[in-house]
């Protein structure tokens, strides 16, 4: 569905992807994992077109995505801060969504999901913050598209909408969808992946099945494994001298 | 593209700022209709004003507006619509809201005082079709230097430095070369440069129309000679839209260049 | 003692001869004007009925009363003048003098009065005139209620309306000229009044004095001349009660005064000259009551004016309303009332609490670089007249209105 070939990106003299080649080609969730300044938002953004690549190359379901923009219609994005008009009430930017990318889009059953149906009315200015995301997961997830990228999905929720979303995106699964999904909670990426990419310093350092991890890491907890990865590599940048920057990383990551 | 229009149009009616500004200019322009005494002293004192106001509330209102719909915009940018459009879109959106609210803010009292019936109506007009240009020149300047700028306060700044710019300091310079190259015959160098400065051409073209040029002695009658005419006119009217057009064709360049 | 003479002097010759009146129509037995005056004696009168009279130059030279009837036409066809009046004592009206023509060497007129006295010109109609009516050496006349139209298109090859040269005691009085020269021309002419007149549309001047004093002019509208009035190196002239209107272009002014002394210049209107009025090297000069609106600049004064009294007027909307370029300034600018100024009234007595400087910085600028008027009315040139009023530095400090006026005065002008 998705193939990225040596992908590369700098922001000035900061690069942040360093040559990735990637695919998504089963359906099923796949977590992007990684410390901070990984890359990994710069990965989702390269492929909705946001962030335009120095080399490489994306396709989405064929399309080249330099240039191109119809190619879109094949992915529901949820961003990380949801932000929107603030003089606009939740059913006008429902609406205004679907005005923009037409198609007929079903908000109904996931307004009633998350119990937004008495903010409808109510200005986005005065939502709270939890509210807010529920209508940012309701304005990306309308659209039946066979592509899913959600940055953050689970920052300001309640637990009870926590758990709609994991059952949500269940079901998704089932369709057949392909879910890439960014988090830093570990324990959501147990429960719902099915193969892990992990991101550092703009290289991918492992891609696989969860189970994949755990054994090559010899840990039994995800948490674990990650730590023996970031362990490893602070003792490599030790050996390369780059100790002080691998200690900050582990401070940083997680 | 219309379709972002729409919404941010719709979106700024919704904003008290848009309403503060167009009653504003309605407040204004009664008063010096009814207070002040007449249509053309009013259109001077309106002139003055606008020649001012304008580029400032359009340079703060279209920086403050990208600023505030950064996160929306990378909402839209994620949705299955064309770069340039969704920019256009929302700059289009705030030149709209701005124009009618002058349009209506200014235009109103006039209608009311009966400008339809008198000789000032074109006046009148080229004072409003200047109001108008004005609104999308500068808005799409600070369209285009939010863009170039992340940090708000440096976009900020910047765009208000490019309104002190064109409002003050370029006239400053201006008669700094003029004094200072007093021996020389000026005329030309006097028009080419008003032709580089908006807020310069919508003035004199104002003043042109208030037939003012026969205080300005020989260069005024050289202006009235170049920009008197008709085609004078249309090629003032090309230059102010060639304004537009530039920083328009700017915000196109940045936008496909820019990651979000 | 003198009109005793005349009365008794006419009575005299009316006595000789009893007055005849000489009918003259194209029908008639008398067909042509030159012919009736031929066979006329001293005061008959001739009455001219409707009808085109083609009789190239028409010589007056008796004590004769022309009188037309039905607007009888006498046409110069363009080619010499077409009335000359040699003898004193003729009245001239109800004719309508059309066509004459234009010429480099001789100023021909359509009536032209040659050294004489006590004459009238009334109730004419002058039509494509070179110059309209001709005074020279003349005096004790009277020219009323004519109306001159020319067809003047460039200085150099037209006339003037109603000229006067050497001459006394002349009443010029609601005649109405236009699209000549200048509309009325005076030199070397005093003792005359000039009144009720409109004179509009003259390529120069609408009303022209040189050379002559003790004159006066009241309730006179010019407009839209190439400039209202020029009063130049003349004495005791009395500016009453005009209208100076729209005398709009690049050189152009309501009032020009050149060398003046002793002048009053009362309760007139100046409404959207380019310069209201332009003053050069004047003296004791009064101006009182005056209307000032809408002007470019209202004053303009250069080259050496003393003793100036400019109080009591209204400046409303100038541009500028001063311009001042002589040095020493001993001229007050007293107890007017300015639209620009807004200074505060502490006392509540009706005069500003703070001076008011009518010249401007931008004023100055303009003075040095003429081409600097493209920034008239720019933000920049707001700010720098601002600071130079906080704080003058170029401008003249002691060109001020000490008694600034809060109110708008309340005078009678000519409406």
């Amino acid at each position: 569905m998705i193939t990225i070939e040596k992908l590369k990106k700098s922001f000035g003299s900061q690069e942040v992807l360093k040559g990735i080649n990637l695919e998504f080609q089963r359906p099923g969730i796949t977590a992007i994992l990684g410390p901070n300044g990984s890359g990994k938002t710069t990965l989702i953004k390269s492929i909705l077109g946001m962030v335009l690549p120095d080399k490489g190359r994306i396709r989405v379901g064929g399309e080249d995505v330099k240039g191109g923009w119809a190619y879109r219609r094949q992915i529901d994005y949820l961003p990380q801060i949801a932000r929107f008009p603030e003089n606009l009430t939740v059913q006008e930017l429902i609406r205004m969504i679907r005005d923009l990318r037409g198609g007929r889009p079903d908000a109904e059953h996931l307004i009633r999901r998350f119990g937004l149906g008495p903010f409808l009315g109510k200005r986005l200015g005065n939502l709270s913050g939890g509210t807010r995301q529920k209508a940012n997961i309701v304005l990306a997830l309308m659209y039946d598209s066979p592509v899913l990228i959600l940055d953050e999905p689970t920052s300001g929720l309640d637990p009870v909408a926590m758990l709609r979303l994991k059952e949500l995106l269940r079901q998704e699964k089932e369709k057949g969808k392909h879910i890439i999904v960014t988090t830093h909670i570990m324990g959501f990426v147990e429960e719902m992946a099915d193969e892990v990419v992990f991101l550092l310093e703009g290289h991918i350092h492992f891609q696989g099945g969860l189970q994949e991890l755990k054994e090559k890491y010899g840990a039994n907890s995800l948490e674990l494994a990650i730590a023996r990865i970031l362990q490893q590599e602070e003792l490599g940048f030790k050996a390369n001298g780059h100790g002080e920057k691998a200690a900050a990383l582990v401070l940083k990551a997680l | 593209m219309f379709k972002i229009l729409k919404y941010s149009f719709y979106d700024l009616t919704r904003s008290r700022w848009m309403y503060i500004y167009g009653a504003f200019y309605l407040l204004l322009t009664a008063s010096l209709l009814w207070l002040g005494g007449g249509l053309s002293k009013a259109i001077i004192s309106l002139m003055n004003i606008i020649l001012v106001l304008v580029p400032l509330i359009a340079t703060m209102f279209g920086v403050m507006y990208y600023y505030n719909s950064r996160e929306f915009t990378e909402l839209l940018l994620a949705q299955p619509i064309r770069r340039i459009h969704i920019f256009f879109g929302q700059y289009l959106g705030v030149a709209c809201s701005l124009a009618i609210s002058l349009l209506l803010g200014v235009g109103l009292p006039f209608v009311l005082y009966g400008v339809f019936n008198s000789p000032e109506i074109w006046n009148f007009s080229v004072l409003l079709l200047v109001g108008l240009f004005l609104s999308l020149i500068f808005s799409a300047i600070a369209f285009f230097i939010a863009l170039r700028n992340e940090n708000r306060i440096k976009g900020f700044g910047l765009a208000i430095l490019v309104w002190l710019f064109f409002a003050v300091i370029y006239d400053g310079l201006f008669l700094l070369a003029l004094s200072q190259f007093n021996d020389y015959p000026l005329e030309s160098f006097a028009i080419g440069a008003s032709l580089f400065n908006p807020i310069d051409l919508s003035r004199i073209l104002i003043l042109l129309k208030l037939d003012i040029s026969a205080l300005m002695g020989y260069t005024g009658a050289v202006i009235q000679n170049f920009m008197g005419t008709l085609l004078g006119m249309a090629c003032s009217l090309g230059v102010l839209l060639l304004w537009v057009v530039l920083p328009a064709w700017g915000i196109r360049w940045v936008a496909v260049r820019k990651d979000f | 003692m003198r009109t005793t003479i005349i009365i008794l002097l006419s009575l005299l010759a009316s006595l000789a001869a009893p007055a005849a009146t000489i009918t003259v129509c194209p029908a008639c037995e008398c067909s042509t004007i030159g012919q009736a005056i031929a066979s006329a004696a001293d005061g008959d009168e001739i009455l001219i009925k409707s009808g085109l009279y083609r009789e190239g130059n028409i010589l007056v030279d008796k004590k004769l009363k022309l009188r037309g009837e039905g607007w009888p036409v006498i046409d110069g066809e363009n080619g010499t003048e077409v009335i000359t009046v040699t003898a004193g004592g003729v009245t001239i009206e109800g004719l309508v003098v059309r066509n004459v023509g234009t010429s480099y060497l001789e100023d021909r007129a359509g009536i032209r009065m040659r050294r004489v006295r006590d004459f009238t010109i009334r109730n004419n109609r002058l039509e494509n005139t070179f110059f309209g009516i001709y005074l020279e050496h003349c005096s004790d006349g009277l020219v009323a209620d004519n109306i001159i139209e020319g067809q003047a298109e460039e200085e150099m090859s037209s006339g003037n309306a109603v000229h006067l040269w050497y001459c006394k005691r002349i009443m010029v009085e609601n005649n109405q000229v236009r699209g000549h020269r200048d509309g009325i021309y005076f030199e070397f002419v005093d003792d005359s009044h000039i009144r009720y007149n409109v004179s509009e549309d003259n390529l120069r001047y609408g009303l022209h004095f040189m050379f002559s004093n003790d004159d006066d002019y009241f309730q006179n509208i010019f407009r839209r001349n190439g400039a209202g009035v020029a009063v130049m190196f003349s004495r005791n002239i009395n500016m009453w009660e005009n209208r100076f209107e729209y005398n709009w272009g690049r050189a152009s002014y309501g009032l020009l005064l050149k060398e003046i002394y002793d002048a009053e210049i009362r309760n007139n209107v100046f409404l959207e000259n380019t310069i209201g009025i332009y003053v050069e090297g004047s003296t004791r000069i009064q101006y009182k009551h005056n209307e000032f609106n809408r002007n470019g600049w209202a004053i303009k004064m250069s080259g050496g004016c003393l003793d100036n009294e400019v109080n009591a007027n209204n400046f409303l909307y100038n541009t500028f309303d001063l311009s001042l370029n002589s040095a020493p300034n001993n001229n007050s600018f007293d107890g007017n009332y300015w639209t620009d100024y807004n200074g505060y009234d502490l006392g509540r007595d009706g005069i500003g609490d703070v001076p008011y400087r009518p010249v401007k910085l931008f004023n100055y600028v303009v003075n040095q670089t003429p081409e600097a008027m493209v920034l008239l009315r720019s933000l920049f040139i707001g700010l720098l007249n601002f600071s130079e009023k906080v704080s003058p530095s170029l401008t003249p400090a002691d060109v001020a209105d000490n008694a600034p006026l809060m109110q708008k005065l309340n005078f009678e002008t000519l409406n």
